[in-house]
């Protein structure tokens, strides 16, 4: 198949990206992904020309680190066979482009609505009315929880079909949150009501999605931040890691009611936030990361501070985690339940930790490098095998402890910060450009295109929930409803950063 | 046991004894204080995000501002931040911070319903609410409950369903998908009950403000009884708020 290569935050004209007709678009596609583990879809998505849709498919290969693009010109009143039908990695984008564009799949398995975004098109389709898998039989029963749920979360509905307490089938129903982000962000022309709203699109990543919008901003007028900035960005993205591990760790404990494990790692998060908040001026880092400049330069009394509380987070979180990880009441909890096994999750094309879990290699900081990454930090993924809760608890307490190495590593050598002044930044015009992140739940991928005179015509967001709400309904299958909580904490996922 | 009891023993003191005087550590973008000092207004009203700064004179609108930070920066000598996190009010007009005046955000004594402190004076369940929050508030919410604020000290807590609350705690800008589902857990919610706004999206929409994608109608609909601003709200001006509409 002809396609075009970038690397991560590079950019490229519009016109470079080749167009190819849908039959060789969709066989290239599916080609390259066949028995190809280390290839995945960061992005599959549509942009209007004129009457007709061009679809452009992002592949990123993790071992030559480079992102496979091409695109088909399609008219959306056709139908077309599905990629799904060959390779559930689409799912989700094609019934986006089903519920936005009005794309019709002859064969796609699943084309429900996605996130009943206001701008879809079929306004009959509304969020009281998805159309739930349903079961005939007459010895299972439905349980329906959501969209509030009991605890302080965000709201998202999920129905269970069970036999007795066996959950037999889950179907999750998202939408709930969603803000019209996208289209915000092509209407907003300030940058600082751009990064407003990155900050804001799922407020546990504040530093990820930042970040993956300031890198993909920067490449876009053609700007090099600086050692500093980098550093400030890779410094933040390790930080929140450890925060809302330690904070999840805490959750965990919570759902199997280990009441010390609940206290402690709860009570360990707060430094970590309160660091973050003493350098800028907010627990979740709203604020810090910025396009071409810095408000909060990282000082060596900074620094000096982050070493002493470090030094004091280590020990406590070792005993408690000690005795957490030894405790027969909470192995047996965690051991086993909710397991996704490798060949699903390359099924579903999950990432991040939930990749790692079940032990796909999917780590952007090794496979597409960025900030510092590659650079100052070699960054090794932590990989288990079992696909369980414990194996998603393991890989928590595993990064934490790297990402406090890392951090080690990066305050041996502060740079100096500049005083920055806002930078006139410009954006480039017929260009398309890329950025992926690390976060804490795994890849994030934001990618823009500009007009002739560098206005975004396309804003796109994808956050790793994207890919790994599936992996939870597969998890908790068999497995008792009441498991169902340890289940959904320890992946986390975020609504907000799904539903957009 | 007894590791169980070294390691609770290790963790020291945790717990804020006093939170109505605690202080958040570092920097803190709390309450603005605006000189009289002449700028380009032009400027400074159109740098900012959301729309919070207007002019003739200038003020800061806490209920729309994101706390960002970027006004004064640019502006030192027209703005800072004071550390003060104590900007909960139960009248929207009193989150308007206008040029030279120095004051605290209060509550309007006069507007707090009766009932208020006469019922849930010494015990108050609340049923929170995220209609499309970033999960930022919903987690400081949830960090109000922690070893370190421990908000039930003083009656306070959250529950898990409407039918055992006394009012709506509300994050986020309220889209149109959840319109539904928080007008029936209001309905829910038994009488006399009262409703709190957590964070500027929910106060004003934030960011999300003219965002076709919401419907802010049930706020136009029922009385709002505290305002607490922030992006996210620090867990300390929650529960300040909460207590300044339960005590006197
Ligand atoms: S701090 Fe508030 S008032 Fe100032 S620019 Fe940011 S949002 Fe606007």
């Amino acid at each position: 198949m002809k396609d075009m290569t970038i690397h991560n935050n590079t950019t490229i004209a519009l016109n470079d990206i080749p167009k190819l007709n849908y039959d060789n678009f969709m066989e290239g596609n599916l080609g390259l992904l066949s028995e190809k583990p280390e290839r995945h879809c960061v992005l599959y998505f549509g942009c209007r020309e004129d009457e007709l849709l061009r679809l452009i498919c992002c592949l990123a290969d993790d071992e030559t680190h480079l992102i496979h693009i091409s695109s088909s010109l399609v008219n959306p009143s056709t139908v077309l066979p599905s990629f799904t039908a060959q390779n559930a990695n689409f799912e989700k984008f094609e019934r986006e482009l089903h519920e936005n564009f009005g794309l019709k799949y002859a064969d796609h398995p699943w084309l429900k609505p996605l996130r009943y975004a206001y701008n879809r098109l079929d306004l009959s389709q509304t969020v009281e009315n998805y159309p739930f898998c349903q079961s005939e039989s007459e010895e299972l029963h439905e349980v329906g929880v959501g969209p509030i749920h009991a605890g302080i979360i965000e709201p998202g509905h999920f129905r269970f079909i069970c036999n007795g307490e066996q959950i037999m089938h889950l179907e999750i129903q998202l939408g709930y949150q969603h803000r019209g982000i996208e289209q915000l962000f092509l209407e907003k022309k300030k940058l600082l009501e751009r990064t407003t709203l990155a900050e804001n699109i799922a407020g546990d990543t504040t530093i990820g999605h930042t970040t993956a919008f300031v890198n993909l901003w920067e490449s876009l007028c053609g700007f090099t931040p600086d050692r500093s900035l980098s550093f400030a960005r890779t410094l933040a993205q390790e930080l929140e890691r450890i925060a809302i591990h330690t904070g999840d760790l805490s959750g965990v404990c919570t759902d199997i009611g280990y009441q010390l494990g609940h206290s402690v790692y709860g009570r360990l998060r707060t430094p970590i936030i309160n660091f973050m908040q003493e350098w800028s001026g907010n627990r979740f880092g709203k604020g810090l990361i910025r396009a071409g400049k810095i408000n909060y330069p990282f000082t060596p009394e900074l620094a000096e501070r982050l070493q002493a509380i470090l030094k004091a987070y280590e020990p406590d979180f070792d005993e408690i985690t000690e005795m957490f990880f030894h405790l027969l009441s909470t192995l047996s909890r965690m051991e086993k339940t909710g397991v996704v096994s490798y060949e699903k999750v390359l099924e579903i094309g999950t990432v991040g930790m939930s990749a790692r879990m079940s032990g796909l290699n999917r780590d952007i900081r090794t496979s597409h490098p960025y900030n510092l990454y590659g650079s100052t930090i070699v960054h090794e993924p932590i990989l288990k095998h079992h696909g369980d809760v414990y194996s998603r608890v393991q890989i928590r307490k595993q990064e934490i402890k790297q990402s406090i190495g890392y951090i080690r590593t990066l305050l041996e050598n502060v740079p100096e910060f500049p005083k920055t002044e806002n930078p006139i930044l410009t954006a480039g015009g017929d260009i398309f450009v890329l950025s992926l992140v690390e976060g804490w739940r795994g890849e994030i991928c934001h990618a823009a295109i500009t007009d002739a005179s560098g206005n975004l015509i396309v804003y796109k967001i994808k956050d790793p929930s994207h890919h790994n709400w599936m992996a939870l309904a597969e998890a908790v299958q068999n497995n008792e409803i009441s498991d169902f909580p340890i289940c959904n904490k320890s992946f986390n996922l975020s609504y907000s950063g799904h539903d957009l | 046991m007894s590791s169980n009891i070294k390691i609770m023993w290790h963790q020291g003191k945790q717990y804020i004894p006093d939170v109505t005087t605690a202080k958040v550590p570092g920097i803190f973008r709390g309450r603005p204080v605006i000189s009289t000092v002449k700028v380009n207004e032009d400027m400074l009203v159109d740098l900012c995000p959301t729309h919070a700064i207007s002019a003739n004179p200038i003020c800061i609108d806490l209920g729309k501002c994101t706390f960002c930070g970027e006004c004064a920066i640019l502006f030192p000598e027209k703005i800072f931040f004071a550390k003060d996190c104590k900007l909960a009010t139960n009248q929207r007009s009193r989150l308007i911070v206008r040029e030279g005046e120095d004051q605290p955000v209060t509550l309007n004594p006069n507007m707090v319903r009766d009932e208020i402190r006469r019922i849930f004076g010494r015990s108050l369940k609340l049923r929170q609410v995220s209609a499309g929050g970033d999960n930022s508030c919903e987690m400081e919410l949830n960090a109000t409950n922690n070893v370190n604020f421990d908000m039930s000290r003083f009656g306070i807590d959250f529950v898990a369903s409407p039918r055992h609350a006394d009012g709506l705690v509300i994050t986020g800008p309220i889209t149109a998908n959840m319109a539904e589902p928080l007008e029936r857990c209001y309905n829910a919610v038994p009488n006399p009950k009262i409703i709190i706004l957590a964070g500027t999206d929910a106060i004003s929409g934030g960011i999300f403000a003219d965002s076709p994608a919401l419907n802010r109608d049930f706020l136009s609909r029922h009385t709002i009884d505290l305002y607490v601003p922030g992006n996210p709200v620090h867990p300390l001006t929650f529960i300040n708020g909460v207590l300044s509409l339960l005590r006197k």
